[in-house]
């Protein structure tokens, strides 16, 4: 027998909060799924009247770096909503329960919801010998593959769930895998990112309550909401790329006026995130608005796709890119296709604009 | 006959631990601790650039994030010879300390607290006395009765709701649970501010590395750049965010957390400050430069070893002496070349993962095997506790007035004498006292900073040695810093331009470890010996010792490698 559920709204109201709090949170949550006005009655409706949703949250080969994120949350009602009441049943990072108490807590909710309940998977799956991440005596691979059979849906929280991160990298001693690669059968959305931003975090998990069904995902699994955009067309030293105002090494005249860090390695212009949308901690800054270029860290294999610091190869789809850069470097196969793919559409308009102006560099800027 | 009890998982930690105990007559007599996964991060770093070692190390712990990053630019640093600017020490620092105060707070709270607060009983508080209580201990202006009236309706709607989400399962009516009602009340509305309260101070991560969890770092120095008159770099307005975080945390810490501790601690003090006490040496790399990493002397954290609880002298440590930290296996699913009894120093150490335990699933280790996939780490072959309480009695022995003014007030403000520090209470004060330091520090340490801007010097970076081309073809470095959960250290070679080999040896790898050679147990085991567990079912006295460390597992296993060899530069540390 299931026990009545309260819905969202019952439970913001009984936290002594206002309708209006709840209005202005499912406002900001349309804003970030990308929705029109009208979608904010959607998401009212959908929040007073679904029942809470029961999750499974697992942590595998991982630094609990996706559960900080997800704490980050930042406005106030969503840490507030999203932590309880989603029913977080079971979450080894903030639960009370420990050993057999602590592993009855997620039996529970697969007998008692099945079909209904969401797994989310933080951190990856050894395969190469199952004993190298085992839970209360079971191998993730065991305990994922029972507990994802009557999911309803498998949410895969950052790279290491999405494409193995950092454990993956090369030689991958552990034979790391993300859920994908074990798992068939259920829809898995990848919420990339190392971590993910929370406020992505938080999005994705409105828009299962909201909608009662899975984001439009890429061709990737990501959310086409958060994962849509390069960071370089979205990033707000953009304007500086298209001058060609390039820092030339840390903390030099460039970096101190905030050029672009192309020349010092910046993923941007291979990597989809909403760095340069929503920002990181309360949209206070990103990593490229606090002088470090982008490391990529939404792609699948990411960790090898460096060095860091080694910019992105010249491949002659950058217009612009090559005449602001002298040095080229030669870099692996796979990042050069893939900037071929992502640059040629974007820069191509405004690199016919701009071919025609003289280039501005550092030293004219100080004079004007 | 002992009965044994198997806690797996062992949550509200960092990563998977497990702990077998044998009880007899209601008191523990043997206790052994495994981290059960493993990842071999230092595997995947050979060969890499060094330059960005620290985003791998990083994502070795993602609780403690950026620990292992600060420790890994230290490292590598120190061995290809290169300085940071003041600034960016101090922007160092700022990031340090807002990582302690982040940590500690979250750990009491979210991690810890549910082991000395009955969530359950809270509903049984009289809102009005809570409130007097409260502001019997702290000026904290939220402590009106209706204030915690809301707070118990919240709870008790979410109680009646019949889905307990995080809470379910827990230990509650359990009768080591001795708070009354009212101070349970109190917790819980804490608990649930300090969950807001915590993604503030991270920001100041935000500002000076990007983003929080995970903020960047940079070799030489600090990624961003500092320009008062310019919008795009660090400007009077990202300063006077930072110097607001500060000010914020100092007032949570000083109303919130630490009424709270002594509150907690005064309904405990008379069994736990004498129980869980454990190993009894004490080890401390010390931290935060005040001038500059290569002078440990200048430290707020003084560096160095207690031994045998003797507080009246301080022993050296010297990290490149091969015969000061060793490393074993004996009891670890690794195999060494030269057997299974010798300790190897990590510049020597060697990789090999061989898991020789039970195919899971199953129920029981055989503990007279191999057990865990932690090393176990040993100071001149003694094992160390590592963590906020060495770090204090390291600090009071060395006679550091910041240090022990906080130690000695606090012992008469619950009197008790100095030998209950030696416990799990101990170490939870401990903690809350460091976090207090670490709040008036970061203050001192952003008008410094402050102070230096004003004088002209905006440097942030130190480039001299940023192309590869600049380097030796062979070098090796150690990088020590204190992070939030005790002693860290990470070893490099570097050779051509590569990294040949990294390690690190971890606080919870000193502390969770399995026993080495001599049978000697480490932290975790030595601590639960003596305690008493009233319900064999709800251990719950197990986890206020193992808790009072802040555990961090995915930080405690690592796969080590060969050494590099034909080594020729050496450095002190």
């Amino acid at each position: 027998m299931k026990e009545k559920q309260p819905t969202f709204y019952e439970e913001v109201i009984n936290e002594g909060l206002s309708r209006k709090d709840f209005l202005k949170f499912c406002t900001t949550m349309a804003a970030f799924l990308g929705l029109e006005t009208s979608g904010v009655g959607q998401i009212v409706h959908a929040l007073q009247t679904k029942p809470r949703l029961p999750v499974i949250w697992f942590h595998f080969q991982e630094c609990t770096c996706c559960s900080e994120s997800f704490i980050r949350a930042s406005h106030p009602i969503v840490a507030s909503i999203v932590l309880d009441k989603i029913s977080l049943d079971y979450q080894e990072t903030l639960m009370a329960a420990s050993g057999f108490q602590a592993e009855s807590a997620y039996k529970t909710v697969m007998e008692k919801y099945p079909g209904e309940y969401i797994v989310m998977v933080e951190g990856s799956i050894p395969t190469e010998n199952e004993a190298y991440c085992c839970i209360g005596g079971r191998s993730a691979l065991q305990i994922l593959e029972e507990a994802a059979k009557n999911a309803k849906a498998v949410v895969a929280w950052g790279n290491c769930a999405s494409s193995g991160c950092v454990q993956a990298a090369k030689p991958n001693p552990t034979g790391a895998k993300p859920v994908h690669k074990v798992i068939s059968g259920k829809p898995i959305i990848n919420v990339q990112g190392c971590p993910p931003i929370a406020d992505v975090m938080a999005g994705v998990v409105v828009h299962l309550l909201t909608f009662d069904r899975i984001p439009q995902l890429d061709e990737l699994g990501r959310p086409k909401a958060f994962y849509s955009r390069r960071v370089h067309d979205t990033c707000y030293r953009r304007a500086n790329f298209d001058a060609g105002l390039f820092v030339e090494s840390f903390d030099d005249e460039g970096a101190k006026r905030g050029y672009c860090l192309y020349k010092m390695g910046c993923k941007g212009p291979v990597t989809y995130n909403s760095c340069g949308i929503i920002k990181w901690n309360d949209g206070l800054s990103y990593p490229i608005q606090s002088g470090h270029p982008c490391i990529g860290c939404s792609e699948a294999g990411f960790w090898d796709n460096g060095p860091f610091y080694q910019h992105l190869p010249n491949t002659g789809a950058f217009g612009i890119e090559t005449t602001a850069d002298k040095i080229g470097l030669g870099l692996g196969v796979a990042t050069a296709v893939g900037i071929a793919g992502h640059a040629i559409v974007t820069n191509i308009r405004k690199h016919r604009n701009i071919s025609n102006s003289p280039t501005v560099d550092s030293e004219t800027l100080k004079e004007s | 006959m002992a009965e044994r009890i198997i806690i797996d998982p062992i949550t509200r930690i960092e990563g998977h631990l497990r702990v077998e105990i044998e009880v007899k007559d209601g008191i523990i007599t043997d206790a052994y601790s495994a981290g059960t996964m493993v990842r071999g991060i230092e595997t995947i770093l050979k060969g890499r650039d060094p330059r960005d070692a620290w985003a791998f190390v990083g994502r070795v712990c993602g609780v403690c994030t950026s620990t292992h990053s600060l420790t890994s630019v230290r490292t590598v640093e120190n061995a290809l010879g290169i300085t940071a600017p003041p600034n960016a020490e101090l922007i160092r620092n700022l990031m340090a300390n807002a990582l302690y105060i982040h940590d500690h707070v979250v750990h009491f709270y979210v991690l810890h607290a549910l082991d000395w607060v009955d969530v359950v009983s809270a509903l049984k508080a009289n809102p009005a006395e809570a409130s007097r209580i409260a502001q019997s201990i702290s000026p904290w202006p939220k402590s009106s009765v209706g204030y915690f009236t809301d707070i118990q309706k919240r709870f008790h709607s979410f109680v009646e709701s019949g889905q307990l989400g995080i809470f379910a399962n827990g230990y509650w009516g359990h009768s080591a649970y001795k708070l009354p009602p009212e101070v349970n009340l109190i917790a819980v509305a804490h608990y649930l501010e300090a969950l807001e309260w915590q993604k503030e101070i991270v920001k100041v991560h935000t500002i000076f590395g990007g983003k929080n969890p995970h903020p960047n770092y940079l070799v030489g120095g600090v990624p961003c750049s500092i320009n008062i008159d310019e919008a795009n770099a660090v400007n009077a307005e990202r300063l006077a965010i930072v110097g607001k975080l500060f000010e914020d945390a100092k007032t949570f810490v000083d109303q919130v957390y630490i009424p709270d501790l002594l509150a907690i601690a005064s309904y405990y003090k008379s069994d736990w400050g004498a129980i869980g006490g454990g190993l009894s040496n004490y080890m401390s790399f010390g931290d935060f430069p005040v001038n500059g990493y290569n002078n440990p002397d200048s430290f707020k954290m003084p560096r160095g070893v207690i031994l045998n609880r003797d507080l009246s002298k301080i022993h050296e440590i010297k990290a490149d002496d091969p015969s000061q930290i060793q490393e074993f296996i004996n009891n670890s699913w690794y195999d060494y070349s030269k057997g299974d009894g010798v300790g190897l120093h990590p510049w020597e150490g060697e990789t090999n993962l061989n898991y020789t335990g039970p195919k899971p699933p199953y129920d029981q280790f055989d503990v007279s095997q191999k057990y865990s996939w932690v090393k176990t780490p040993r100071w001149k072959g003694l094992p160390m506790e590592v963590g906020p309480l060495s770090r204090m009695l390291v600090g009071y022995a060395a006679g550091r007035e910041d240090i022990k003014a906080v130690i000695d007030s606090t012992l008469m403000a619950l009197n008790v004498p100095v030998g209950a520090l030696f416990s799990t209470l101990g170490r939870t004060a401990a903690r809350g006292l460091e976090t207090k330091l670490c709040c008036d520090w970061a203050l001192e340490f952003y008008q410094q900073l402050l102070s230096n801007i004003k004088n002209g010097d905006s440097r942030t970076q130190n480039n001299v040695k940023w192309e590869p081309e600049s380097w030796p073809k062979i070098a090796r470095g150690i990088g020590m810093v204190e992070a939030p959960r005790g002693a860290l250290s990470h070893f490099i070679v570097i050779e051509d331009k590569k990294i040949a080999n990294y390690q690190l040896v971890v606080p919870t790898t000193w502390n969770a470890s399995p026993r080495d050679p001599e049978g000697k147990r480490s932290a975790y085991e030595e601590s639960l010996l003596g305690t008493p567990v009233a319900d064999l079912n709800s251990p719950l006295e197990v986890l206020r010792t193992i808790h009072s460390f802040d555990p961090c597992l995915a930080c405690a296993v690592h796969v080590y490698d060969e050494k590099g060899s034909h080594v020729h530069e050496l450095k002190s540390y």
